[in-house]
């Protein structure tokens, strides 16, 4: 390796890294929370058949697993700047991370809720507990359970979306990346340079998630 | 103690119980038996409320309800008063089988931690398995959850215990330490409302018995006389298939 390229490669080392933890992980550990607490609100309100918010819950999860998240960040940044409501970048993109994720977790846990056996809820409103309490500590840390490889899965799609989020001129990793591709013109090294970065991080979640999996097994199985 | 007057449900066009009438004397074991299809869960789901009956009435505890029409409130208190055992047991899976009992006393009745867990470990000791505290569901045998089930229906100190089968998904051998179980409760003077198959027990641990069929009683009686000598064709046909079986 040339001399030149392994400068390129050193000074994009910590012009990726520092944003990488500063912007890309907070825009994931955020815009994941959001997305969670969408998921769980948006397959309760199925769950329990409740009506009209059923059916919004269904028209939410429509539209926005149906339409591309870059067209997503497009309308909620620019176009609802235009309108008046200007966010910045990083609101934004948190915001419509959180909302475009939120589609998908909300049919990862939804599924889990129905796969917990009817007699569970039955039994806990037996002894005497309301629907709400039996959810809270019986059906909803069950299906939790049951939905962390997919929730675990959306937290890995949606670190590497992040990406996307530099189109709305947030400096995020891959944006420090792309800078550096213009001013040095090394488009190989320094792509694949923050692919690496992508795929450390990656690697870690995916650590964690097997980490979580394992602690929420104890109740299962011998 | 308990009266059910006229509860009829259906499902969809189909109607399952017809207007049954049933009468639980306080400390009383009273079997439900019949054939498969007879509406004998139903019955118990209505009783308790897992299946809104489509009209009815019941007097429990002197408190008159109407089957059909009951406020949430009133099913909440009900609930606090009696204890259910399920057919497929329904532990809570993610809870052992202490929490499995302390869940509902703490939860439901509000009672801090340390003597709901005293009563818990008093009810498992009761069932036997109080070296099984800390086991999860899934660490026990069917007939050790169907025990956890009891000791769990029992913690409240329940007027009265409503069992579903709660030996139609053991094998024989676990069949007899959870019948063991009942038949001490019963000594104890629990009051007892058995949907069951195990004529046996019927026999020896009823006090009444009520045959039912079709969605309909067709007869009830004191156990010792029904045995003896059942009054309807049907019944005494059914008992003797089983009989020879």
């Amino acid at each position: 390796m040339s001399e030149r390229l392994w400068n390129i490669l050193t000074e994009g080392f910590t012009r990726m890294l520092v944003p990488g933890l500063t912007v890309t992980i907070p825009l994931t550990v955020l815009g994941f929370s959001l997305a969670f607490v969408i998921a769980v609100a948006v397959a309760l309100v199925q769950f329990a058949k409740v009506p009209v918010l059923k059916q919004v819950s269904r028209l939410y999860i429509w539209i926005f697993r149906g339409t591309p998240l870059l067209v997503q960040l497009y309308v909620i940044y620019y176009g609802l700047g235009q309108v008046g409501l200007r966010l910045s970048p990083f609101v934004a993109g948190v915001l419509t991370l959180g909302i475009n994720e939120g589609a998908y977790c909300a049919e990862s846990v939804r599924s889990a809720l129905e796969s917990i056996p009817v007699g569970q809820l039955e039994a806990g409103e037996c002894v005497g507990m309301t629907w709400w309490q039996t959810i809270r500590r019986i059906i909803l840390p069950q299906a939790m359970r049951t939905a962390f490889p997919p929730l675990g899965n959306s937290l890995i799609a949606m670190l590497k979306d992040t990406s996307l989020v530099s189109s709305i001129t947030l400096a995020e990793m891959f944006m420090a990346s792309k800078r550096l591709v213009g001013r040095y013109y090394e488009p190989m090294a320094l792509y694949l340079e923050v692919a690496v970065f992508y795929l450390f991080f990656s690697t870690i979640l995916t650590l964690l998630e097997r980490w979580g999996e394992k602690k929420l097994n104890t109740y299962e199985y011998k | 103690m308990l009266e059910v007057r006229e509860l009829k449900k259906s499902f969809r066009d189909q109607e399952i119980l017809k207007g049954i009438d049933l009468t639980v004397e306080k400390g009383d074991v009273v079997a439900v038996i019949g054939p498969s299809g007879a509406g004998k869960t139903t019955l118990l789901r209505c009783i308790n409320f897992l299946e809104k009956a489509d009209s009815g009435a019941m007097t429990f505890d002197g408190a008159d309800y109407d089957l059909g029409n009951m406020k949430k409130k009133d099913i909440l208190s009900l609930r606090q008063k009696t204890g259910f055992v399920f057919q497929s047991y329904n532990l809570f899976r993610n809870k052992t089988a202490l929490q499995n009992i302390t869940e509902g006393l703490i939860v439901a009745r509000k009672m801090v931690k340390e003597p709901a867990v005293a009563i818990a470990e008093e009810m498992l000791e009761k069932v036997g398995l109080l070296d099984k505290r800390d086991s999860y569901p899934s660490q026990l045998s069917g007939g050790q959850q169907q025990r956890v089930a009891i000791a769990r229906a029992m913690a409240a100190d329940p007027e009265i215990i409503y069992f579903d089968e709660p030996t139609s998904a053991l094998d024989p051998e676990l069949t007899g330490e959870v019948l063991t179980v009942m038949r001490r409760l019963a000594e104890e003077g629990m009051t007892m409302l058995v949907v069951t198959h195990e004529l046996g027990f019927a026999r020896s641990v009823a006090d009444k018995v009520v045959f039912m069929e079709d969605g309909q009683v067709v007869e009830s009686a004191p156990a010792g006389e029904f045995f003896a000598a059942p009054k309807t064709g049907r019944a005494k046909e059914f008992l003797r298939i089983l009989d020879r079986a």
